[in-house]
């Protein structure tokens, strides 16, 4: 049996979203939560990865860059999490919900992979139930296959 | 990205130039992406398309010097083509900074 694929492209510029609910139900949990954290809290440590230093080199520089883009990149940040909160359900994805899924997706495995302490030698073993973080590395897990998915359709657009 | 807002200057303050204004060209700045353990090689190698029109075989070269050399320059010129391309980088989630072209 061929492995199953979560996004295809269906040839006309839009992409066929076949999720189990499980895993819409995980999307749908775990979007509100960053979009909660963002909106009330954007200076989170655990939000780090999504706003990084620019200029390390020149802390004035770096303040005036971040005075500069800090807003616009929360507000982004919102908008493709609001757009897959919307269409966590949908079946089809166009081409611009497709590149805010992704988006969204790579945002939330920013922020599961600080919160985990993600290393460049981490193995990800799906499941082990002793380890009291088991839900969020079975979340980041998942992610990362659907993001791969995602990254493979869209590359088809290219 | 917002622009910043431009910063009025009244005609009793702008100084007469007399030869000694600094005409040299802005300094090429370099925009560099680094390592970091979480993002995926595939989809840093997208980032790289889809944001500079890189060929596949380009932005995968750039996405595997930034996993094995730590950092990879993945685009130059002037300062203000400089922070829109950290931003756009920042905006997909990469770790990207800019410096002088020295």
């Amino acid at each position: 049996m061929a492995p199953r694929r979560p996004i295809e492209p269906n040839g006309d510029g839009t992409y066929r979203l076949d999720l189990r609910d499980e895993e819409r139900a995980l999307i749908a949990a775990i979007v509100p939560d960053l979009r909660g954290l963002l909106a009330d809290d954007p200076a989170d440590e655990v939000l780090t990865r999504l706003f990084p230093t620019a200029r390390p080199d020149d802390p004035e520089a770096e303040a005036e860059f971040q005075g500069m883009v800090r807003d616009e990149l929360v507000t982004k940040r919102l908008s493709r999490l609001d757009i897959v909160a919307e269409l966590a359900e949908a079946t089809v994805l166009d081409q611009e919900q497709l590149a805010a899924w992704m988006g969204a997706v790579n945002d939330i495995r920013l922020v599961l992979g600080t919160r985990l302490g993600v290393t460049e030698d981490d193995e990800f073993d799906e499941a082990d139930d002793d380890d009291p973080e088991s839900v969020a590395r079975s979340a980041y897990w998942y992610l990362g296959w659907l993001l791969e998915h995602l990254v493979e359709a869209s590359t088809s657009e290219l | 990205m917002t622009p910043a807002a431009p910063v009025e200057i009244a005609p009793s303050e702008v100084r007469e130039t007399t030869g000694e204004t600094d005409v040299r060209p802005d300094r090429p700045w370099k925009v560099i992406v680094w390592n970091d353990p979480i993002n995926l090689m595939s989809y840093v190698t997208f980032v790289f398309q889809k944001l500079f029109g890189y060929s596949k075989e380009k932005a995968t070269q750039l996405m595997l010097d930034v996993h094995y050399k730590g950092r990879a320059v993945v685009s130059d010129g002037p300062k203000e083509k400089a922070e829109m391309d950290v931003f756009r980088l920042h905006e997909h989630g990469l770790w990207a900074t800019m410096e002088h072209d020295d």
